[in-house]
């Protein structure tokens, strides 16, 4: 799994929690809840897909480190051993 | 036999579209089943049969937008002799049969949530009911269709009903010609739901006494508890701080019944049973209540479950009928990345609302100390024709309480 792949997956998940929100113009260091208007339950609802589709579980300490969605993809890449990093 | 209307999901609901029904005439119902499904403003919504019965006969047709309490069903009670001249148990042609094979998504928009348009039979279900108009007949979907979409469907020499009856399928033909696209009203849901919000909130202002009251709760105990909690939870167990707060209010109302309960034609009926509406905010613009049944008998593991589970059916689909009946009191609950606080507007025939602030740091002194903690505002709109501001102080310290021992909450 490339980091690619991971932003990919992301904008999936994303999707499939608010169907309307606008990713293509997404800033990926903007904070991620506040540009896609996703409240708790949802920012829970994204976590828990990740947990189950990418197979990354965050523990609520880590919150804070995955506010953005490059924040989230370099988290999830840095917690899964088989992301080979080639797209930079 | 009894009549099945079109169910109210909230004051501000005018009308409803029958997206599909789920029964055919024969069918047996036990009290919850659900018998239709119902387009609305909000989504769609499972109605529910409150008696034990057989339906006998449907009375409008998937697609077709009614009247708030106009009839759809007719329905055979359960304890009631059947009469030989209801309908027969099998009648020849099941209403669904036929719909299945009409080219039904012909004209459905892009937009999967659209009302699905499913009636290229509706004329020959309700021939009684075609109107003559000259010699051209119409289904009353099709003229109602029409009329909505401001189509002369006189222009049509004929449709594609039995007879030549004009159907549903024909006006959105017409439509989807005259516009190279169908446009089903779904374009304007939106500014619907809107007008519908402005209507009842008009109103609650209007007709209701509001006062308001707010109070910071400070959230340094409830917070360790849910830490704790979580610490090696899996995500689906993990439960976020409202579940808590939902509780404590959840817990309180019962020694205050003066907040929870209707006030309809002029006096206050006072309910027994907590069924906490949690209002929630749909993506894409809006708002609805969905209610929390016997709330205040949940533990937070099993509030949260509930939070969970209607946020998702109240943004996907899904949500029952009763939900959108049956709460006696509103929270508002704006979420961590809200504001301090909300003075809100209650949602007759409610006599309060609690709203709840974003979470947040401050300077807090205790026994002249200054520490930093973690508080909630919680504001309290109560209608002061039913209580004082005396109660609505004391519900709130009781809801600190609680926070305050959240064991108490289990």
């Amino acid at each position: 799994m490339s980091t690619q792949d991971i932003k990919t997956s992301l904008c999936r998940l994303i999707l499939q929690i608010a169907p309307e929100a606008d990713i293509d113009s997404l800033d990926p260091r903007a904070d991620m809840r506040d540009e896609l208007d996703l409240d708790s339950m949802d920012f829970l609802r994204l976590l828990t897909s990740i947990d189950k589709e990418i197979q990354v579980n965050i523990p609520e300490s880590d919150y804070g480190q995955v506010n953005s969605l490059q924040a989230l993809t370099e988290y999830i890449a840095k917690h899964r051993p088989d992301v080979s990093d080639n797209t930079e | 036999m009894k009549q099945l209307t079109m169910p109210s999901f909230g004051a501000d609901m005018a009308t409803g579209i029958i997206a599909q029904w789920k029964v055919q005439p024969g069918d047996k119902v036990q009290k919850g089943d659900i018998v239709a499904s119902i387009d609305t403003m909000k989504g769609l919504i499972d109605m529910e049969v409150f008696d034990d019965g057989v339906i006998n006969k449907l009375l409008a047709a998937e697609g077709e937008d009614i009247e708030v309490g106009q009839p759809i069903a007719q329905l055979t009670l359960a304890d009631e002799p059947r009469s030989a001249t209801e309908a027969p148990k099998h009648p020849q042609a099941p209403l669904g049969q036929k719909s299945i094979s009409a080219p039904k998504d012909k004209h459905q928009s892009r937009n999967p949530s659209a009302p699905r348009v499913d009636l290229a039979s509706d004329s020959d279900r309700f021939p009684e009911d075609n109107e003559v108009a000259g010699r051209r007949r119409i289904s009353p979907a099709a003229r109602q269709k029409a009329a909505e979409l401001a189509i002369d469907w006189r222009q049509l020499q004929t449709g594609s009903g039995p007879q030549g009856a004009i159907v549903l399928d024909d006006i959105m033909t017409m439509a989807k010609a005259s516009t190279g696209e169908a446009h089903y009203p779904e374009a304007d849901s939106s500014q619907q739901m809107r007008e519908a919000i402005a209507a009842v909130v008009s109103r609650s202002k209007r007709d209701i006494p509001h006062y308001y009251l707010q109070q910071d709760i400070q959230l340094d105990n409830a917070l360790a508890w849910l830490a704790e909690y979580n610490q090696g939870r899996t995500m689906d167990e993990r439960m976020l701080l409202s579940a808590l707060l939902y509780c404590a209010i959840a817990k309180a109302l019962p020694s205050f019944p003066q907040f929870n309960g209707f006030y309809l034609q002029g006096r206050y009926q006072a309910q027994e049973l907590v069924h906490l509406g949690n209002a929630i905010s749909l993506h894409g613009g809006g708002l609805m209540v969905a209610a929390i049944h016997h709330a205040q008998q949940l533990n937070p593991a099993q509030m949260m479950l509930k939070l969970r589970d209607q946020v998702l059916r109240a943004r996907e689909g899904g949500l029952r009928m009763s939900e959108m009946q049956d709460a006696t009191i509103t929270v508002s609950n704006l979420g961590d990345r809200g504001t301090d606080s909300m003075q809100s507007i209650i949602f007759p025939p409610q006599v309060a609302i609690v709203a709840l602030g974003r979470q947040r740091c401050v300077p807090w002194v205790v026994d002249e100390q200054v520490s930093i903690a973690h508080i909630v505002t919680v504001s309290l709109a109560a209608d002061h024709r039913v209580s004082d501001g005396h109660a609505g102080a004391r519900l709130l310290n009781k809801i600190d309480h609680l926070l305050q021992n959240p064991e108490l909450l289990i």
